[in-house]
């Protein structure tokens, strides 16, 4: 396990300019009538890689899949697989197989058959076939229900029929639609970690679909954000989180405060932005013109609450008022209410069983943050 | 190869069936307006054609000055084919509204009993399809004669004095459509009342309605979808029916359906029949447009 | 959980009365010794003697059974093209009227659909007789099947087609290995209502039809304008006993089938733990 983690931390084709994309989407768009699914997209995902596209339903995520798959015609742009445009290219004659969101298993034939189907297709020599349905059936423990049909078999197990049947061709890429979203939460949370291991086990690039941040923070290399057709973000999943390149990925991944203002200075990479009630000064990589107006993202958990006034109460600091106490066992949340009627939300890790005179409503806090805290968006 | 021949499958499987529904349904009414604009003859076919296909083009333009718009004006000159297509309408109306009043309980008491007889309710609804019309129909000229079982058994408990007269009349005939069609009725009903969430009824019921209340506020709307559905597929059939006014109905009993079948089997007049066809279809063409575009709302819905 | 009310019992059960009384005292005067079909006057099998003494009604029925047999095989091919091209191939040019044409004769009058192909056989100069009359009930039979089958297609998840076509196969293959085995049910019942609607039309047989070829439609039909006679009524119970038998048999079929599934829901159920 540990070598596989260092595989995974030292993996990042993408940073290396010489490395060669696998897939490439080069300006897609896809239309159904007037609405527009995909809007002018260009996307690389690389060998190997474990990809997630996240976003909101509608936002054309599963349209990108299924043009990937060969389900939909793109309208403009091309998609180039291994070096090939596989646009004119039929689904059944594409080097990918999906699991589907709904598993879609033949409800007619076994498990077995099941497997078999897409080995059948190709006219692979029987004895083949059976050996490759037995490995299958292996790599996801499901020996014993081989002569079952999929409605003699529970949710899980039938998501381990849908996954053994798409990988069973060996496909260059296996695509995954919300492969985990008719799971419960538990079974979800095991079957993450099992999908990683398969991923890295046969050494195949993923690239899933999902809606759920959390399922796209664990498993993914990289995270493509998407909204309204477009891509808004392609990063790791750490990148993602604590720099967000806009209002739209800080907001819809994780809890965030926005603090709103003017640029003041810009100086070796420092920017100082005057909000309301805080006056920012934070370590940036984006740097706005001096006037220009600014929003800075900083996450509740590096947020500190505290009775006494911090060091400097002139920086990143601000007078507040408890508006709200949620405690939620691991964490307790605090709503904090600044002068000017924000409500930043901060959390405190609950390190200790028992804190003694703990925080309580309506009292005056300081809110403060260090320099390195948050982010300045983008737009 | 296989890329050739899918695409021929796929062009097959519109190909085949749009050809023969052209050819055989599409067709045969040209063919019906067509002739309803000749003259009668007395000859095999019984009829002048209008347009020849060996006359070609330049014959179908000398032709189209011939047509005769005769056989219409007939039709309006007699009263006796206005006054049938009046009352066609008239017996489809009558009959159509008895149906649900029968229908609507018997299917609202069909969703709501429990759910594991439902499956044996709805097939005893539609077992009676499955057998011949023409002898569900011919059942009741038994029940409903004068000397009949309905009569001897009104009689034997004494509600009434002398026997009904009902075969005959146009209450046989209503009788009959109400029996003949109520399937038709009772189904899209019942499925879009078992559709219905039972808590609507409960969250109505919460929100101070009475049951009643609760029954034309929350159900019969929701059920409405259906109720068109049923109404349009008795009302359009009955306006045509042929056999329940000639079985049940007396002879001076008049029905489009009727008509049409005398004037074309004792008459021998295709001409006319064709423009009574015709005028029939004009009739109908309002309601079956109404009912297609009903029926491809809810496959879209299905989709 | 929906309360099953007095009301709605009564309703039900009145409902039902009205559905089956009539074919009930059918079925009873069949069995009359009188020849009057009103007044009881013992039981007697002998209408039934004589219906199988009755050569023309056996021929009819003969004609009946070859017609429909032939209606139910062609219509079923048929209405499931139709189908599939109104639900898997839904965008085609002239879709709006080919859905049309398909809707149109479930509510036609038959006198009309009966009149028009008529006209169409005398245009053509086809012969009138059994193959009209088979022409024209496949027309109006493959509509029904089309509704059928049409229905079954929309309410099964596209997406286990489109795992077909991902794992490589061809859409030829796809539809006889996924898609008709899982709409073969629904192909079936459209065959069996295709093959009933064959056998009961009078109106569209009596329209198309020509010299020797009498459908037992027909024959019941001119004989009951004769006067009503227990020998109808064996007739109609022979008919209504098929049906009955048939669809008993279905029912059996179909529970056996709900029985499996649901030994199947509970095996998968002790399969999570």
């Amino acid at each position: 396990m540990k070598s596989l983690g260092n595989i995974r931390r030292s993996f990042a084709p993408w940073a290396d300019p010489h490395s060669k994309p696998f897939i490439t989407f080069r300006n897609i768009t896809k239309k159904f009538g007037d609405f527009t699914a995909v809007d002018n997209l260009t996307l690389d995902i690389y060998h190997r890689e474990f990809f997630a596209l996240l976003g909101a339903s509608g936002c054309g995520k599963s349209t990108l899949l299924r043009m990937l798959a060969g389900f939909e015609r793109p309208t403009a742009g091309e998609i180039i697989l291994d070096g090939q445009d596989i646009a004119d290219i039929p689904p059944y004659r594409r080097p990918v197989n999906m699991m589907f969101q709904s598993y879609a298993l033949f409800p007619h034939m076994t498990v077995e058959s099941n497997i078999a189907f897409g080995l059948r297709q190709d006219g692979m020599p029987k004895a083949d076939i059976a050996a490759r349905v037995a490995q299958m059936l292996k790599l996801v423990k499901l020996e014993q229900f081989a002569k079952r049909k999929p409605q003699q078999l529970s949710g899980g197990q039938r998501q381990r029929v849908a996954l053994a049947r798409s990988l069973a061709k060996q496909p260059k890429v296996l695509l995954l639609d919300e492969p985990l979203g008719a799971l419960d939460k538990k079974l979800r949370e095991e079957t993450q970690f099992e999908l990683m291991d398969l991923q890295q086990e046969l050494g195949l690039t993923f690239v899933v679909v999902t809606h759920d941040q959390e399922e796209a923070m664990t498993m993914a290399d990289r995270i493509a954000v998407m909204s309204h057709g477009k891509v808004v973000q392609v990063a790791t999943p750490a990148e993602i989180y604590e720099a967000p390149n806009c209002r739209f990925v800080a907001d819809f991944i994780g809890d965030v405060n926005i603090v709103e203002g003017k640029v003041t200075a810009v100086a070796n990479g420092t920017v100082e932005i005057a909000g309301a009630d805080f006056k920012v000064r934070t370590v940036s990589e984006v740097v706005p013109a001096t006037g220009a107006a600014a929003a800075f993202a900083v996450r509740p958990e590096k947020l500190k609450v505290s009775r006494a006034a911090p060091a400097d109460p002139g920086i990143n600091a601000s007078e507040g008022e408890i508006w709200d106490i949620g405690y939620l066992g691991d964490m307790t949340v605090l709503h904090v209410r600044l002068p000017s009627g924000q409500v930043v939300k901060t959390s405190m890790l609950n390190a200790q069983r028992e804190v003694d005179n703990p925080i309580g409503y309506d009292e005056k806090v300081w809110v403060s943050f260090a320099e390195t805290a948050g982010v300045v968006l983008r737009d | 190869m296989t890329k050739l021949g899918n695409a021929i499958f796929r062009r097959l499987v519109i190909i085949i069936p749009y050809a023969w529904l052209l050819f055989f349904f599409l067709i045969p009414f040209l063919i019906v307006f067509r002739i309803a604009l000749s003259t009668t003859a007395i000859a095999q076919p019984p009829y002048v054609p209008v347009f020849s296909l060996s006359d070609g083009i330049s014959g179908i333009w000398a032709n189209l000055q011939q047509l005769s718009f005769d056989n219409f004006i007939w039709l309006t000159e007699d009263t006796l084919y206005l006054n049938a297509y009046l009352s066609s309408l008239k017996i489809a109306a009558i009959s159509t509204f008895l149906t649900l009043l029968i229908a609507y309980p018997l299917a609202y008491g069909m969703a709501q009993a429990p759910r594991s007889w439902r499956p044996t309710l709805l097939m005893l609804v539609i077992l009676p399809f499955w057998t011949s019309f023409l002898i569900r129909v011919y059942a009741w000229i038994a029940i409903l004669k004068p000397e009949g079982l309905l009569n001897q058994f009104l009689l034997s408990i004494g509600l009434i004095d002398d026997p009904l007269i009902i075969l005959n009349t146009n209450w046989a005939i209503y009788i009959g459509i109400v029996y003949s069609y109520l399937p038709f009725m009772v189904l899209p009903i019942y499925s879009a009342l078992e559709k219905m969430d039972h808590s609507l009824i409960e969250a109505a019921q919460d929100l101070g309605c009475p049951p009643i209340t609760a029954f034309w506020k929350v159900t019969f709307p929701l059920s409405l979808a259906g109720v068109v559905a049923g109404c349009m597929l008795v009302f359009i059939p009955a306006v045509g029916e042929f056999v329940i006014p000639d079985l049940l109905g007396g002879s001076q009993t008049l029905m489009i359906g009727k008509t049409l079948w005398n004037e074309f089997n004792a008459n021998r007049d295709w001409p006319v029949s064709a423009a009574v066809a015709t005028i029939l279809l004009l009739i109908l063409v309002v309601p079956i447009v109404f009912f297609q575009n009903f029926q491809a709302k809810a496959e879209e819905k299905g989709k | 959980m929906p309360r099953w009310s007095r009301f709605n019992i009564i309703s039900v059960v009145l409902g039902f009365a009205f559905l089956y009384l009539p074919i009930l005292l059918l079925v009873i005067f069949s069995f009359n010794e009188s020849r009057l079909v009103t007044v009881w006057a013992g039981f007697s099998t002998k209408w039934y003697v004589a219906l199988f003494q009755n050569q023309g009604l056996i021929d009819a029925a003969w004609v009946t059974i070859r017609v429909a047999l032939l209606t139910a095989t062609f219509a079923t091919v048929l209405g499931t093209l139709a189908a599939l091209a109104l639900v898997r191939y839904s965008r085609f040019r002239g879709r709006l009227l080919f859905s049309g044409m398909v809707y149109a004769p479930l509510v036609m009058p038959e006198v009309i659909t009966g009149l028009s192909l008529l006209l169409l056989f005398v245009a053509v100069g086809l012969d009138r007789g059994f193959w009209t009359v088979t022409l024209a009930h496949i027309t109006f039979a493959m509509c029904f099947v089309a509704v059928v089958v049409q229905s079954r297609l929309l309410s099964f998840d596209q997406s286990v087609e489109e795992a077909a076509l991902d794992l490589g196969a061809t859409p030829l293959r796809t539809f006889f290995e996924v898609t008709l085995p899982i709409i073969a049910p629904a192909v079936l019942s459209g065959w069996m209502l295709a093959f009933t609607l064959s056998l009961d039309d009078l109106v569209i047989a009596s329209f198309t039809t020509g010299p020797g070829a009498t459908t037992l439609p027909m024959k019941i039909y001119s004989q009951v304008r004769l006067g009503v006679t227990p020998e109808i009524n064996a007739a109609c119970t022979i008919l209504i006993g098929f049906v009955a038998i048939g669809v008993l048999i279905a029912s059996i079929v179909t529970k056996q089938r709900e029985l499996q599934r649901q030994r199947d829901e509970h095996q998968a159920a002790r399969g999570m733990s």
